[in-house]
């Protein structure tokens, strides 16, 4: 009896723990399709689907987007490229000071965004003072990759870590040279844990509200943008656009995890 | 130059790391120098800053200002872990043990929140919760809660909103170290005759610690520095350490002071993840981000 309850009473509260999970999720996409009177988006009024006809109606809303979607594809591409070399180096190499070289890296993701953010703000204010050195994209670029590196290098080394030696030692043994090994055996094998890391480093660039406050002076992303008109009344558009990543990144996280059953 | 590292292999982990590390010590260790550099300056932005250790006397005087905020930033960070701890070990337990062939989806759910807009998710719950929202709304027009009763800008808004974004944190180191536990120690324990409740007292529970740890950490640190939740789902009462560096950094222009309370910030966290790291390695913290 108390078994069927406790097993009951769990099941029942997982049920209700991803309701919670996914409700604002939810709500999200389906205040996209509300009708609001005024400006602020906060009670259902009624359905309609003329914000997602009319996606960019709202000024600035798609120069945000492309600013974003730019930040994150630069940025994911310069952390994965530093963030892999590195994994490499701390899985498969012995060498003196590697635990005082894993802390390190994950320092960052052990600091808030807030003092990330406001550290690379004094930064530029005490490079050129005065006056101080321009906050815009670049600076935002140069945040992202910062926090992006140590999500990397965390990521790709947790799926380097069961990776078989002997693979490498079986190519050395049939007269394959290093530069080869890596290409044909090694490459082929971390792709997995490279694409995983690429795709999380993405998502958190172009989410990425807290950092890019403190160092994108008057450059205006999507995160930004939401900020900006939070005040006034957040228009149904920018949930549909919240909508639109949220598709892409699952369908992302889907196909990757579908690619990965096959080959297995 | 690949002829040259055949011959000093111990050269080529320093050279994939280079780059990563001199990058982190440009953007990360720098700037933190330069910050705390930044909180001893006088001056304006417009006249440009003056650096003097004289100026040390920001830190007392900050942090005098500004303890009801800082207090109010420990008070909130903790409830927030407590409330993601109590909420997230049961869930983490399912998903371990209970969840057969849904364990993937399961576990995809948890951190499905991370792939929609974290402002957006955060307005959401101000929809929600709002004063004649889905949740109050029906309650009230039965008389079940006065008509005055209110959530959004109290506290319990901007805990409930902090707990909510940082709840996965919790959920997956639990879970990483619930399911690296032996289940035939727990199948030893019931040999033995302990029921479920002792078995699990003595047996899931304080292997499952290390996860518990390193979640609370997870959720804690995070929690500190939260200015989002407290602007967007707070009022004035609620504003928290972040708002003020925040608004000191961006509004203010209040340089030394912001960094000053950046510094402490930063340095108190430090603190705490070393003597976690110490303790107990930072593999459980690093399965909850990875």
């Amino acid at each position: 009896m108390l078994r069927w309850l406790g097993r009951n009473a769990l099941r029942a509260y997982t049920g209700l723990a991803l309701v919670y999970l996914l409700l604002p999720i939810f709500i999200v996409a389906l205040f996209s399709f509300n009708d609001p009177v005024g400006k602020t988006n906060y009670t259902w009024v009624g359905f309609t689907l003329s914000h997602w006809a009319n996606l960019f109606a709202i000024p600035g809303l798609l120069d945000s987007v492309v600013v974003s979607l730019r930040i994150a594809f630069i940025s994911t591409l310069a952390a994965t490229t530093l963030g892999t070399l590195a994994a490499l180096a701390l899985v498969r190499y012995q060498f003196r000071g590697r635990p005082a070289t894993s802390l390190f890296i994950f320092l960052p993701l052990a600091t808030p965004e807030i003092i990330l953010g406001a550290s690379l703000l004094t930064l530029f204010v005490a490079i050129g003072q005065p006056p101080f050195f321009p906050l815009n994209e670049f600076t935002i670029l140069i945040a992202h990759i910062t926090f992006n590196i140590s999500y990397v290098i965390v990521t790709v080394r947790a799926r380097l870590s069961g990776f078989d030696r002997r693979l490498e030692e079986a190519s050395a043994d049939l007269g394959a040279d290093g530069w080869q090994t890596f290409w044909r055996v090694t490459f082929p094998l971390i792709l997995p844990g490279i694409a995983a890391a690429s795709l999380l480093a993405f998502s958190l660039s172009i989410d990425d509200f807290v950092i890019t406050n403190f160092t994108a002076g008057r450059t205006t992303t999507f995160p930004m943008f939401v900020w900006g008109s939070a005040r006034v009344g957040v228009p149904p558009q920018v949930n549909a656009i919240g909508t639109i990543f949220f598709v892409v990144a699952v369908s992302a996280v889907a196909i990757g995890s579908f690619l990965q059953r096959r080959r297995a | 130059m690949i002829a040259f590292l055949r011959r000093r292999p111990g050269l080529l982990p320093l050279l994939l790391l280079a780059p990563a590390i001199a990058w982190l010590v440009a953007f990360y260790v720098y700037p933190a120098i330069q910050m705390l550099q930044a909180s001893l300056w006088s001056g304006t932005l417009e006249s440009g800053f003056a650096f003097s250790w004289a100026n040390a006397a920001t830190y007392p005087a900050a942090l005098d200002r500004y303890s009801d905020q800082f207090l109010r930033s420990i008070l909130y960070a903790a409830v927030s872990t407590v409330v993601c701890l109590v909420l997230a070990f049961p869930l983490a337990y399912t998903i371990a043990y209970r969840a057969g062939r849904f364990r993937t989806l399961l576990l995809f759910i948890v951190i499905a929140p991370f792939f929609t807009s974290f402002l957006l998710r955060v307005l959401a719950w101000k929809t929600v919760l709002g004063d004649d929202g889905f949740l109050l709304g029906p309650l009230k027009s039965i008389g079940l809660l006065p008509e005055e009763f209110r959530v959004l800008a109290t506290p319990i808004a901007v805990i409930f909103g902090i707990s909510y974004n940082f709840f996965p944190f919790m959920v997956l180191p639990i879970y990483v170290s619930l399911e690296k536990i032996d289940r035939r120690l727990v199948e030893a324990a019931k040999d033995l005759y302990a029921g479920p409740v002792r078995a699990f007292q003595r047996i899931t529970l304080p292997l499952a610690l290390p996860g518990v740890f390193a979640g609370s950490l997870l959720v804690f640190i995070p929690a500190m520095g939260d200015f989002v939740n407290a602007e967007l789902l707070g009022s004035v009462q609620t504003r928290l350490i972040g708002n003020v560096i925040q608004s000191r950094f961006l509004v203010n222009n209040d340089y030394p002071t912001a960094a000053a309370l950046s510094f402490m910030l930063m340095a108190g966290i430090l603190a705490a993840v070393f003597m976690y790291a110490r303790v107990l390695g930072t593999d459980e913290l690093e399965s909850g981000i990875g």
